[in-house]
């Protein structure tokens, strides 16, 4: 992306539009990705509270899959996972080379 | 209506705190804020402190907030925003505004318990209509991890540097929640991200009260606290759980510990997985662990007493009648 010049900022460094880090994708700052088990997941949704990139999509109270665009694979969701029957519904592993 | 405080109900809700900020991976911060936007039921205008959250999250021409938010400097953050709830009390006396807005003020430990300390104990005591949120990170991470007066005692920083003059930080932490509800405000809490009920609870409950409202919100930092990077809840659940950051609001001068754990965890528990201390964990230095865990169960041991004098009359009732 191009950056502006200073004729185009706006004046006092005002941002006219919410939101708009969202065009910034953070995953390619990932060593660890996330892989969701849906299998062992019980839809606690506490991966989603804790997230800190709102990284875990979910539709209609239901969890969905990781989104990898911003997910930065710091495992926190991984960790906290209570599981089924002490599975883990996410597991972290290595980025593809 | 409120939306109910379940994870399936609040998933429903826009977090009007988007990703593709640059914090660091495994942050508390961004938690923090995601959770306090969620609980937040009314239109939120926001002022933050400089520090890590301000930084990371209006990058040049990217911001990642979705309501009107505003920086200005490191020590001004309270001052900003009680001018901006002075201006919108003048446009509703005009009527000119009808909508009830809430306004809400994040800061770092710096920029909260140091620089922006004037700015926000003159806003607490004029009495604007406000919520401060301080993220504590217990250090400057932002620039390098440098000590502030919310480092804690023993910590190894940048500009305290255990080594073989001293072992870290000598000098104990800022009370601050105490020191804001010295203010006589109406209420002053402090919350940790791990439990995310409690938390949005009293976010909750300090919007509905109208005054200045203060939170302390312990923010795990893996860059500074050299920690890895997926132990953010894990941490702050364990700062809660050794009672070293208890969770407790004072409202109208009444203190109460909103979560009291089954069983005290001894402070190691929360030291050892910590880089910031493994100092501490020499032969020469064991008698810096036990003066950490006796500071910690003093001022346990103070809350504790503060609360019983300060509870309601019936529940002290029926403590002496069950003694």
């Amino acid at each position: 992306m191009k950056l502006k010049g200073w004729k185009e900022v706006e004046p006092g460094a005002v941002i006219k539009e919410p939101g708009s880090a969202m065009k910034f994708k953070t995953g390619s700052w990932r060593s660890l990705k996330p892989r969701w088990i849906p299998e062992n997941c019980i839809n606690c949704l506490l991966c989603w509270i804790y997230c800190p990139d709102m990284a875990v999509k979910v539709k209609d109270g239901k969890r969905e899959d990781f989104d990898y665009d911003y997910c930065k694979g710091c495992g926190i969701c991984a960790l906290e996972c209570p599981g089924k029957k002490g599975k883990k519904a996410i597991v972290m592993e290595e980025e593809a080379k | 209506m409120a939306t109910p405080l379940s994870l399936k109900e609040l998933s429903k809700k826009e977090i009007l705190f988007t990703p593709g900020h640059r914090m660091c991976a495994g942050c508390g911060a961004p938690i923090i804020v995601k959770m306090v936007l969620l609980a937040a039921d009314y239109p939120v205008i926001a002022s933050n402190a400089t520090g890590c959250l301000e930084v990371s999250t209006c990058i040049s021409d990217y911001t990642a907030w979705k309501i009107p938010w505003i920086h200005s400097a490191f020590e001004n953050a309270a001052a900003t925003i009680s001018g901006v709830e002075t201006m919108y009390r003048s446009l509703k006396k005009q009527g000119k505004i009808n909508d009830e807005i809430k306004f809400i003020s994040f800061g770092g430990d710096g920029g909260t318990y140091d620089i922006g300390f004037q700015s926000l104990s003159g806003a607490m005591e004029r009495g604007h209509d406000m919520l401060y949120i301080c993220y504590d990170n217990g250090a400057y991470m932002n620039t390098g991890i440098q000590r502030s007066s919310a480092t804690p005692f023993g910590a190894d920083t940048t500009t305290c540097p255990a080594g073989d003059v001293i072992p870290g930080k000598m000098q104990q932490r800022k009370d601050l929640t105490k020191i804001m509800a010295a203010h006589n405000i109406p209420y002053a809490a402090q919350a940790s991200p791990s439990h995310w009920g409690d938390l949005m609870k009293k976010v909750r409950k300090a919007l509905e009260i109208k005054g200045p409202k203060f939170m302390n919100v312990i923010a795990p930092c893996n860059r500074g606290w050299r920690s890895k990077t997926d132990d953010a809840i894990t941490l702050s659940r364990l700062a809660v759980e050794t009672c070293c950051w208890p969770l407790y609001e004072i409202e109208n001068g009444n203190t109460k510990i909103t979560f009291k754990p089954r069983e005290k965890k001894p402070l190691v528990d929360f030291l050892k997985p910590q880089g910031r201390f493994k100092h501490l964990f020499t032969p020469e230095n064991e008698w810096l662990l036990k003066e950490a865990q006796e500071q910690v169960d003093k001022n346990w041991e103070r809350l504790l007493a503060e609360e019983a004098c300060f509870a309601p009359k019936e529940t002290k009732e029926k403590a002496s009648k069950e003694q």
